[in-house]
């Protein structure tokens, strides 16, 4: 898109009433406009783009460095590619992204499983910590869920033999 | 090498990982000696920010020993112990030019709203965090500091997040000598923040928060007026209240998404995920503060739009002031602070655990366990 900026110097009373000192942003910014000759410092050198890496559309490429963990894949990383057509403004964006992370999840298993893994779910979540120090509390949830359990068993069952 | 490997919503374990490589002639390796786990690592743990793969380790709190650098590095030598700021930052884009670290624009390619963070999603950059037994550092020469001689370690890993994001809390409050401040939440930044409002000036220091034991710690290390929201019928009213009806001079929020006390911001921000979180804190910051009062915000919150007073924003005149704190911008003042025994970091430390344990970690920081303020996870070779 072409720069359609006017020469700021011909408009009537330009910069009679700035004052530098109202700056809200002080002492978090020293104010230097640098950011008024646009993209155009000197960039540190590129990281070589060895992995995928999906890049907001907001910047025109890729940072100079990037992390390179758990590069997009599966079905999940489809969903990640098509977040990224949109903007960070757009829910189009981040609500693939948050259900991708849902995808990944179950991927995670599958993965674990396939390397013969099987996710042991208790320690993860640190039930043994919630055993040392909150033991009233978890076994209150854990009889609420077997109750709930056994309750939803019972009516599947009740629904069945009556049918 | 041993890493916390996060597998899905409240399901972190500690695996073992392949060694990380340089992959910047500005990158560093480091070994790390100590690494916390961060009240904003939860919002990661809880599942509620977006692109947060799994087979990622987190850590944005952590020192370390220097074991490889780049050819590009000049200012770190092998062997150094380095304390490492939370942003990632080039120091050379206009933003860090300018003093803002946390937004550098040459360390995140997902996202252009937030800079590079370590182990904090891909929406910070994508980058394995300290939670492990090693990790990359990119820009070495730019923000990792050597920890200066005789500088306790569990001082200098609170450097690198706690302190400074507490300090840029108060400090973004423009505190003037007398005001009163309100801090909402007394997690390790909230308790910070509230010491620090001190160290501006601040004539009153009021927190508030719903975890006794936090408010307790509070009222003695800050210290300040500590007062649990479910004892008293509305927070906004007390705080009028007990400032002549006018309210407070600044209101911080060191709370962010997960914040308790309002069964609407919980159920659309936290279970629904509707939201950037829940802002019942940043709610009553709002309503709290007097007409052209100041809200400073560093309490964490998603990228998509959250329901706020923006109505009484405007017609009160605040100014409201954030960011993530610029670690680098404040680390000389912080160093002195804590070298002159003005700041004790090191006592917000509640729990050191090993780092095999990362899954108990968590849990015991998430769920308020065992009276815990701030856990540091040790690796094998700090415990040797």
């Amino acid at each position: 898109m072409e720069h359609t900026a006017k020469d700021s110097s011909q408009i009537k009373g330009w910069g009679v009433d700035a004052d530098p000192r109202n700056d809200p942003t002080y002492p978090m910014k020293y104010r230097t406009d640098g950011e008024h000759a646009g993209y155009a410092w000197e960039r540190p050198q590129q990281q070589p783009i060895s992995v995928e890496v999906l890049h907001s559309n907001e910047r025109p490429d890729v940072t100079a460095v990037f992390g390179t963990s758990t590069p997009p894949s599966g079905p999940s990383g489809a969903i990640r590619r098509l977040a990224f057509k949109y903007s960070e403004s757009s829910y189009g964006h981040w609500l693939p992204l948050m259900l991708a992370d849902r995808v990944d999840v179950m991927e995670g298993v599958l993965g674990d499983l396939k390397g013969g893994q099987v996710p042991n779910v208790f320690a993860e979540r640190g039930w043994k910590a919630e055993w040392k120090h909150n033991r009233i509390s978890l076994l209150r949830r854990i009889l609420v869920g077997a109750a709930l359990g056994s309750a939803a068993v019972a009516y599947v069952s009740s629904k069945r033999s009556g049918s | 090498m041993l890493a916390m490997n996060y597998r899905g919503p409240h399901r972190v374990r500690i695996d073992h990982k392949p060694m990380p490589e340089i992959l910047h002639p500005e990158d560093a390796i480091v070994r790390v000696t100590r690494s916390c786990i961060c009240g904003s690592d939860l919002h990661l743990y809880n599942g509620s920010v977006p692109d947060t793969r799994v087979g990622m380790t987190f850590g944005h709190e952590f020192t370390g020993v220097v074991e490889a650098v780049g050819e590009g590095v000049e200012k770190l030598d092998v062997g150094d112990h380095v304390l490492v700021p939370f942003n990632i930052a080039c120091g050379k884009c206009v933003f860090c030019q300018q003093g803002l670290y946390g937004n550098c624009h040459e360390s995140n390619p997902q996202a252009t709203a937030v800079g590079g963070i370590f182990g904090y999603s891909h929406t910070a950059g994508g980058y394995d965090g300290g939670q492990a037994e090693y990790v990359r550092v990119p820009y070495a020469d730019v923000s990792p500091t050597v920890i200066p001689e005789g500088m306790d370690p569990d001082d200098a890993v609170l450097l690198t997040d706690v302190v400074p994001t507490g300090y840029q809390a108060a400090e973004m409050g423009g505190i003037q000598p007398g005001d009163t401040v309100v801090v909402f939440g007394a997690g390790p930044v909230g308790i910070m923040a509230a010491r620090c409002a001190w160290l501006f000036g601040a004539g009153r220091v009021i927190v508030i928060d719903c975890v006794d034991y936090r408010l307790e710690f509070a009222r003695d290390y800050a210290p300040c007026e500590a007062y649990d929201f479910r004892s008293i019928e509305d927070p906004v009213v007390f705080i009028k209240h007990t400032t002549d009806s006018l309210g407070a001079d600044v209101c911080i929020d060191a709370v962010g998404a997960e914040a308790a006390g309002s069964a609407l911001q919980t159920v659309l921000g936290r279970k629904l995920l509707m939201q950037g979180g829940a802002a019942t804190a940043l709610h009553w910051a709002i309503n709290s503060v007097k007409k052209g009062g100041i809200v400073s915000i560093v309490g964490v919150y998603g990228p998509v739009g959250t329901h706020v007073p923006i109505g009484n924003v405007v017609n009160k005149g605040i100014t409201i002031r954030a960011n993530q704190a610029s670690v680098k911008r404040l680390l000389p003042r912080l160093i002195e602070h804590v070298q002159n025994g003005v700041l004790d970091p090191k006592a917000l430390i509640t729990h050191r655990i090993p780092l095999e344990e990362v899954s108990d970690a968590y849990r015991i920081f998430s769920a308020k366990l065992d009276d815990c303020i701030k856990p540091v996870l040790m690796p094998p070779s700090a415990r040797a």
